[in-house]
């Protein structure tokens, strides 16, 4: 029995163990001495994959609060995978910017150990501590370049209204205590599911300020104002693992509490989660149309993205929920690979941030700017790239729950992101070099990275049958 | 075992275009050769195709069937008709002629533009094969992407203005048929009990009047926007205008064509009820995209704006030939689908010749160009005559049936063909006062006289064109037996099901 508590969180013990290796590395290095830290984070990352994958299909639980269901495991590999490409992006690019590099991987994987723990928490009190736990480690993250006051402007930027996110969220799980007695999903669950015809006022707004928690993490409109900033001024790769592990990890739990433990009072969230939907696909793309800095047009269209998943939210039927974890895979693939380039290519005369930047790219370096178009073309939702299919799934739940407008508006705002999308492959391809510029070679280990996300864009844009059922097993087994 | 056909002619440009592109740099002789020879290839295998093809029947050939989503239903299914056949084979016969038309004039990036050519060619392909929904949206939407890259990177100056209005103007109507797709499957389900894309489950579907004319409408809304039909057009001047030759030859010759396909396989059999009722509007719109293409083309200074006018228009005589709904008007729809490809790509073909030797497309800086290059005229009266329905010549016989089916349609109004005979006069009348304005009359300007004649490797890119024109005016029953028992089986399920549900309502 306590041998199973340990065996149900191993995962989060290899990330956490291999992130105070780092540290400990990082303290005993001598001055000058190069430490392979990203091969330890490496290391630590397969293992917890590895022991995700192993877990498959056992349904442990931990201590009776983190719980490692097939739903829990899903996210721990897309979590694990997004450490790993964002680790390998970073070998290169992070000692050539500066960057303190132990300091770095340490917050990345005790910062990932958060997210683990967010999608398999089993009660309200632990998915905040596991919220903090990532949350604390991104947003020294952002502040990392300490060089840059954009860096820290962000950084700050970003932890004052997380923190004001964070009070709104611990508001929550007290009025939820307080009605019920129990911070635990599944009692609470129960209680009110048993009181749901009629709902008392703490209840309810203890599901608002839960909801405006989870809507500052998954940067929904109207709670998205941090986003821009944050990932504009925060070093290019953390950006690309902010967008895409925060936002899996806030999923994770956003699911899990909204659509288990808040199912009963479905009648009361769905109207408003479906506008929050709307006006965050509708200003994500339109305000992402305006931009010429490409990280916040990035940041923008992630907000966009995170309404196309709220749709999936609101669809909530099985293809619906399964629909929200194959579209955090693809977003993670994508963007990931987006943000390597960016990272990649940016150099302190040219930080490849505007999009003129970008400009005769296609001639200088062919394969590279190939290979961001296909992550841009992803992004805008063609086929035979993952984005399509995973965009295609959302909207396959929403019609079939009858929530054509959404839909419809969906569709819409992803056409008009295309325009922006398709703004840089123009300026890759179509506009010749103003000043020829320089722009830095590439790292194995980012080669290694970009091949690895763009491999998956296309295998799963052709071939997503395993992971679509993958994905509908791993929800089958929490509702 | 059978040669799995069509996977094989989607499947031939993908790997010439992978292989073209590792090829890469500083070989573009090497890149230019190999990316013909599998044009050509992929042109015999739809030639072979062809001669396997059973044309007395109407049932889907070649069919190949593999599990790909099961849980969606959604099946990666091949097939082709009669209809279909046809449109594989005018693909694969004007790919290898774009591609030598551009064999001097692109000279940059040339593996970049050999691999947007073939993929593209293999999108095409893959719209016209595709017996599954899902799969069919996938072959239409990937095949913006090629298009968008060969009009930004090779087309003129408003090239990039041009590639963004044409993929979001074309996205936009697209995405909306995606969810009315979804929303059919969902439909089979509701009804049947199982998901399904598969066109020919959907097509047995019996679908209530007031949901048939929501997905109709979604469907033919992407369709009329492809085709383009009035008032959907205006992103096809742009389009046209700053392409490159050969994107504009694949433009007006099969993309064009994708809309009319669509409708007549898609948006009027899967909802029969909806199509006959908005038949007339589609024809009243058809006709007025007759009339209004034919006169903004007559006022054009520029000679690609003025062909991409004259596509508005000839496309409006096909969509009105669909909508007489008879087999006739279909029949002679589906021709002039094939005979305009041939004569408005040898339009474009001929305007490119022009503007490669005199880098300009108006027609003001021409004039006696009679005197100066005898065989480029004569090959330009040739296709212009083509154009404009001379009998004997590939237009005649389409628009003949056209306004045959018209005229006798018992679903829309006859004053239709005879609005449309109108505007196949005015056709004459701009194409050949271009012609003259080009050919004819004095040299006005002394940059003209200096022109060289065709060359070689034009003789062999025109030549096909012309003698296509030619065959198919003289020998129209070699194209329309085949389709024959497709466009009647097409016509028969459409009719049949409007009478089936007057039937049940009285």
């Amino acid at each position: 029995m306590p041998m199973n508590d340990f065996t149900a969180v191993v995962p989060v013990i290899i990330v956490v163990l291999s992130a105070c290796a780092v540290m400990l590395a990082e303290a005993f290095r001598r001055k000058h001495e190069d430490m392979p830290m990203g091969l330890l984070a490496i290391i630590g990352l397969l293992g917890a994959l590895a022991s995700s994958v192993l877990l498959w299909n056992r349904h442990l639980v931990g201590f009776g609060v983190v719980s490692a269901d097939n739903f829990s495991l899903f996210f721990n590999v897309t979590i694990c995978v997004i450490g790993l490409l964002t680790v390998l992006l970073s070998m290169g690019p992070a000692e050539r910017d500066g960057l303190p590099v132990g300091e770095y991987y340490a917050l990345m994987l005790f910062s990932i150990s958060g997210m683990m723990l967010m999608g398999s928490a089993k009660d309200l009190l632990v998915i905040f501590l596991a919220l903090e736990i990532m949350s604390l480690g991104v947003y020294v993250l952002t502040a990392i370049k300490r060089s840059s006051e954009d860096s820290a402007e962000a950084g700050f930027k970003y932890f004052v209204l997380g923190a004001f996110s964070s009070a709104f969220f611990l508001y929550g799980i007290a009025f939820a205590y307080a009605t019920t007695g129990t911070t635990k999903l599944d009692e609470l669950g129960l209680r009110i599911a048993a009181t749901a015809l009629e709902p008392n006022l703490l209840l309810i707004l203890s599901l608002v300020f839960l909801l405006v928690g989870f809507a500052f993490k998954v940067a929904a409109v109207p709670f998205h104002m941090w986003t821009p900033d944050a990932y504009q001024g925060a070093p290019t790769l953390v950006t690309g693992f902010m967008s895409t592990g925060v936002k899996a990890a806030a999923f994770a739990a956003f699911v899990r509490v909204f659509l288990s433990t808040f199912e009963p009072l479905r009648g009361e969230w769905v109207p408003v989660v479906s506008a929050l939907a709307g006006l965050t696909m509708i200003l994500g793309t339109v305000v992402g149309v305006a931009q010429t800095s490409v990280k916040r047009m990035l940041a923008y269209s992630s907000i966009a993205h995170g309404g196309y998943l709220l749709v999936g939210l609101v669809a909530a039927n099985a293809a619906g929920k399964a629909s929200i974890l194959f579209y955090l895979v693809s977003y993670a693939l994508t963007n990931l690979g987006a943000f390597g380039i960016l990272s990649a290519l940016s150099s302190p005369d040219r930080p490849h941030d505007d999009v003129r930047d970008f400009a005769g790219l296609g001639k200088d370096r062919p394969a590279l700017a190939a290979l961001l178009t296909v992550f841009l073309l992803s992004l805008g939702g063609f086929p035979p790239t993952v984005g399509f299919i995973a965009k295609w799934y959302i909207f396959n739940a929403a019609i079939q729950e009858h929530m054509v407008a959404l839909a419809i508006l969906g569709v819409l705002t992803s056409v008009v992101s295309v325009f922006f999308y398709l703004r840089i492959v123009v300026m890759m391809y179509m506009v010749d070099e103003a000043a020829p510029g320089h722009r830095p070679a590439l790292s194995v280990p980012v080669m290694i990275g970009l091949f690895v996300a763009v491999l998956g864009v296309f295998y799963l844009g052709v071939m997503p049958g395993q992971l679509l059922s993958l994905a509908a097993n791993s929800v089958a087994s929490i509702f | 075992m059978t040669m799995p056909v069509l996977t094989l002619l989607v499947l031939l440009p993908v790997i010439g275009a992978v292989l073209v592109l590792l090829l890469g740099k500083g070989r573009d002789q090497a890149v230019r050769q190999i990316t013909l020879i599998v044009s050509l290839i992929t042109f015999a295998l739809s030639l072979y195709m062809w001669t396997r093809f059973d044309p007395s029947s109407a049932d889907y050939q070649f069919v190949e069937r593999h599990s790909w989503l099961p849980d969606f239903g959604i099946s990666y299914h091949l097939g082709v008709d009669g209809i279909s056949l046809l449109l594989v084979v005018l693909t694969t016969f004007l790919t290898p002629i774009a591609l030598l038309s551009s064999w001097e004039s692109v000279r940059e990036r040339v593996a970049l533009f050999s691999f947007f050519m073939l993929t593209l060619e293999a999108a095409m392909i893959g719209v016209f094969v595709s017996l599954d929904l899902f799969l069919f949206y996938i072959f239409w939407d990937a095949m913006l992407i090629p298009m968008y890259f060969l009009i930004g990177i090779w087309g003129y100056e408003q090239r990039i203005y041009a590639a963004i209005k044409f993929i979001l103007y074309t996205m936009a109507g697209s995405v909306l048929m995606l969810l009315a797709i979804i929303a059919l499957a969902y439909y089979h389900q509701s009804v049947t009990g199982v998901v399904s894309f598969d066109l020919q489950d959907l097509y047995a579907l019996n679908i209530p009047v007031q949901l048939q004319t929501w997905f109709f409408l979604a469907f033919a809304v992407a369709f009329a926007i492809k085709v383009p039909l009035f008032p959907f057009h205006t992103w096809l001047p742009d389009a046209h205008v700053q392409a490159p030759t050969a994107g504009s030859v694949i433009l007006a010759g099969v993309l064009l064509k994708m809309g009319t396909y669509g409708l007549l396989r898609f948006a009027f059999p899967l909802f029969p009820v909806a199509a006959l009722q908005w038949a007339p509007v589609i024809a009243l719109l058809a006709v007025i995209g007759i009339v209004y293409g034919a006169l903004v083309a007559m006022v054009q200074p520029d000679m690609k704006k003025l062909v991409a006018y004259s596509s508005v228009s000839h496309l409006g005589v096909v969509v009105l030939g669909l909508c007489a709904l008879n087999v006739q008007g279909v029949q002679g729809a589906v021709y002039q689908m094939l005979a305009h490809g041939v004569s408005t790509g040898g339009l474009f073909l001929i305007v490119g010749m022009l503007s490669d030797r005199r880098h300009t497309k108006l027609i003001a800086e021409y004039g006696g160009l009679k005197a100066v290059t005898p065989q480029l005229v004569a090959a330009f009266l040739l296709v212009t005559l083509a154009s404009i329905a001379l009998p004997g010549m590939n237009g005649f016989v389409g628009e003949f049936l056209i306004l045959l089916g018209s005229f006798q349609s018992t679903h829309i109004s006859h004053w239709f063909a005879v609005a449309a005979a109108t505007g196949v006069i005015l056709s004459a009348v701009y194409m050949l006062w271009m012609f003259q304005r080009v050919n004819y009359g004095p040299i006005t300007n002394p940059k003209n006289t200096g022109l060289r004649d065709l060359s070689l490797r034009e003789w062999v890119v025109i030549v096909p064109i012309i003698a296509m024109a030619v065959l198919m005016g003289v020998m129209p029953g070699l194209f329309l037996r085949p389709m024959e028992a497709s466009v009647r089986k097409v016509v028969q399920h459409v009719v049949g099901a409007n009478v089936q549900m007057n039937a049940e309502n009285r």
